[in-house]
């Protein structure tokens, strides 16, 4: 997420890091190579002008100059305007009298109907009970969309009379109260803030449902008309909360950041990826850390938590803290491991990995070769991997279709991993690193 | 109203904040450090992206640049134009097979669907017949959505379920417009980013599936993206090209404040013209681009 912002200013602050002396002159170059790596991220300029402003002013006032470590002193000025410039405080979603209603609005393609989707699986995980309401009743094929997305992700689906958005909005409370549903997520049809009668028609209905949340759907991959937009929409509705979408893979989403700049209204979650689940709430905090190439721990173990059945979780630790870690719970690791969503993008949430793994493709085959090579050996052997001689690792080989080689390179790395939790008891966190608390066990 | 009127009707909303003002900026004789200021402001609120504003910024500010005259206003356009229309080869000829292949691709919400209606409006309006590939199997109604294009553009539909191997209805829709004897085969892809190398795995196939076919196929492979895409935009074309070859893009949502300057950058790095902007949600709003009119609208001047 956010790769190219996340590359310059990693490459930047490992630069300032190493800086033993910071003269004023070398602190405005800084903050110039700043604002530049902001804009080529397309960050709104009056965005990035403000945050340059506030970089300048407190590098200047405070004691960077003099400190023993002024890189470092400036690193964490940075990142403290970063995370203000993100939002400030996390952010949670609003809710009033059920049914609740969450209206989403947005410009055509931003991911409306996907980001409402996956809002719903993402509340009906939190034991909430969702209703999907399909009040795009412009776009062909719309409302199919949301039908058959509702039928995947097991949530209803409210349609109306598939005319009137303020008539169907209606009905869905209706319905829901009916129902014992206690939001509502309103899709409504993309359009252009230019649209006068568009607009009108989208006031109307916001003043007709009176949602607690309005959520302006936000493509990352805007450029710097995002601000324009946003003002828009924000003259025209009471928007509560920002979603970024498609900030998986390369996009900068400078812009869409500048959003919650230009609105002031916080983000409040942002679209990762293309399946149901990859949508994450927002922490500002955690955001400016990973855009400084700081890793984020903390979203990694939630989303592992997120992933991971919590009795198996306990009962893996037991099974570590007595070193009964056997082939077997290492197969069911790496399920469990692909259920967190693609793997890269894990790994890049570990502090450093992201420079390490930069250039390497990580295979998600490789998961399946392992899983497989697994899945071919008897039960006896992946209790005691010592049993499997020659003529096993053959037999295996050919029943998963990898080579020798493979099973060879498995058992090895597995006895590796076996060595590494002996020492780590099973009791001691994995890592530790500047500003994040006492990290829980992560059983891989 | 004609082409340059509307395209500037859209674009005249933000005139007054950013690009208009450079109108009464640009006098002649008056190329000072405030004034380039100004014009790299509003080059890169345009999203011509840093390095491209520089370069041009710097090409007026050392009277470097290939066209004569004082007005920088009208050097700026000069340049313009012709970085994004010179010295460009003449682009081949259409319908010199049958079926003549388009390949749609670009990312989630670019606007290809709609555009393969219009595009088969728009050829049908020169007595073409066309044929549009579902290939978008993957989201979900995505069939339903191009049925709807497809039947406002004029053209016949190949589809299959929903799942489907996208390059085998590629296939199925190539043999059944030759078949029929069609002239034009649209070939709608689901939206991906760039940066998920499995999709455009898929894609690439669906190049090469149409290449046994015909192997000038397909003949265009258009990129559609979306005029307020920002300088990611770089990233999307030479993502999209090294799938699938991309031949050139087509411009979408121009009728909001967007002005889709990343493709100056794209055309200066990467080469691709641009063959078709779209501006509106009408079966009419798809027009070929033109750089003066484009570049008119842009600065406005």
């Amino acid at each position: 997420m956010l790769e190219q912002l996340t590359d310059r200013f990693e490459r930047f602050v490992r630069n300032l890091r190493g800086q033993g002396k910071l003269t004023e002159a070398n602190v405005r170059d800084t903050v110039r190579e700043a604002r530049r790596i902001f804009l080529e991220a397309d960050v709104s300029l009056p965005a990035a002008r403000a945050f340059v402003d506030g970089v300048l002013e407190k590098s200047l006032g405070r004691e960077v100059l003099t400190s023993v470590t002024p890189g470092q002193q400036m690193v964490k000025i940075i990142h403290d305007e970063l995370a203000v410039f993100l939002g400030g405080e996390f952010a949670p979603l609003q809710f009033g009298r059920s049914p609740s209603p969450i209206l989403m609005v947005g410009l055509n393609g931003s991911g409306k109907t996907t980001t409402a989707a996956k809002l719903a699986l993402h509340l009906k995980r939190r034991g909430r009970h969702p209703l999907l309401v399909a009040a795009d009743t412009r776009r062909p094929a719309a409302i199919d969309q949301i039908e058959t997305l509702g039928r995947e992700l097991e949530v209803p689906v409210f349609t109306g009379d598939r005319k009137d958005p303020v008539a169907i909005a209606a009905g869905a409370r209706d319905y829901a109260r009916s129902q014992g549903l206690d939001c509502l997520i309103i899709d409504s049809a993309g359009r252009m803030h230019v649209d006068e009668e568009l607009m009108a028609e989208l006031a109307t209905l916001q003043a007709a449902v009176a949602p607690p949340e309005t959520l302006l759907v936000a493509d990352g991959m805007t450029g710097q008309d995002a601000v324009r937009s946003a003002k828009a929409f924000l003259e025209r509705v009471e928007l509560t909360g920002i979603v970024l979408t498609k900030l998986d893979g390369d996009a900068r989403g400078g812009a869409a950041l500048s959003i919650r700049w230009v609105t002031g209204r916080p983000i409040k979650f942002v679209g990762v990826g293309e399946r149901p689940a990859d949508l994450e709430p927002f922490h500002p905090d955690r955001m400016a850390g990973r855009i400084l190439g700081m890793g984020d721990v903390v979203t990694l173990v939630e989303k592992a938590q997120d992933a991971v059945d919590a009795d198996a979780a306990e009962k893996m630790a037991r099974k570590l803290a007595r070193r009964e870690f056997t082939l077997e719970d290492f197969r069911s690791q790496l399920v469990q491991l692909k259920n967190m969503g693609p793997l890269d993008s894990m790994l890049a949430l570990i502090p450093g990995m992201r420079g390490a793994l930069k250039g390497v493709e990580v295979d998600e085959g490789e998961l399946k070769g392992i899983t497989a090579i697994i899945d071919s050996m008897t039960v006896a052997e992946r209790r005691n991997p010592r049993l499997i001689d020659g003529s096993r690792r053959r037999r295996i080989a050919r029943g998963s279709g990898r080579t020798v080689q493979d099973v060879n390179r498995l058992l090895n790395q597995f006895e590796q991993m076996q060595k590494m939790m002996k020492r780590f008891g099973g009791k001691h966190k994995l890592w530790t690193h500047k500003g994040f608390s006492e990290i829980p066990r992560l059983c891989i | 109203m004609n082409l340059l009127d509307r395209f500037k009707t859209g674009l005249t909303r933000t005139r007054q904040q950013t690009l208009g003002k450079l109108t009464g900026m640009l006098t002649p004789g008056k190329i000072d450090a405030e004034v380039l200021d100004e014009l790299e402001t509003a080059l890169i609120e345009a999203d011509v992206g840093v390095n491209s504003v520089e370069e041009l910024v710097d090409k007026l500010r050392s009277g470097r640049s290939t066209h004569s005259g004082l007005d920088p206003a009208a050097l700026l356009k000069s340049e313009l134009i012709s970085l994004l229309d010179d010295c460009q080869p003449e682009r081949p000829e259409r319908f010199t097979a049958k079926p003549w292949v388009i390949l749609l691709a670009g990312v989630n919400g670019s606007g290809k669907t709609t555009t393969a209606g219009k595009l088969a409006h728009y050829f049908s309006l020169q007595g073409k017949r066309s044929v549009v590939a579902a290939a978008d199997t993957f989201r979900a109604a995505a069939v339903e959505q191009i049925e709807e294009w497809a039947r406002r553009g004029g053209a016949r539909i190949i589809k299959q379920s929903s799942g489907a191997d996208p390059a085998a209805v590629a296939f199925d829709a190539y043999q059944s417009a030759r078949a029929r004897g069609e002239d034009l085969l649209l070939v709608d892809t689901a939206g991906r980013l760039q940066a998920r190398r499995n999709l455009m795995d898929e894609l690439a196939k669906i190049g090469r599936v149409l290449k046994q076919l015909d192997p000038s196929a397909p003949h265009e492979a258009l990129l559609v993206m979306d005029a307020t895409t920002g300088q990611n935009g770089l990233s999307q074309a030479s993502g999209f090209t090294a799938a699938v070859g991309v031949t050139g893009l087509i411009v979408t949502k121009l009728d909001g404040t967007a002005r889709g300057g990343v493709v100056v950058p794209i055309r200066r790095e990467l080469g691709l013209p641009i063959e078709f902007i779209g501006m509106g949600e009408g079966r009419d709003d798809l027009h070929p681009f033109d750089a003066k009119t484009f570049v008119d609208a842009l600065l406005d001047i």
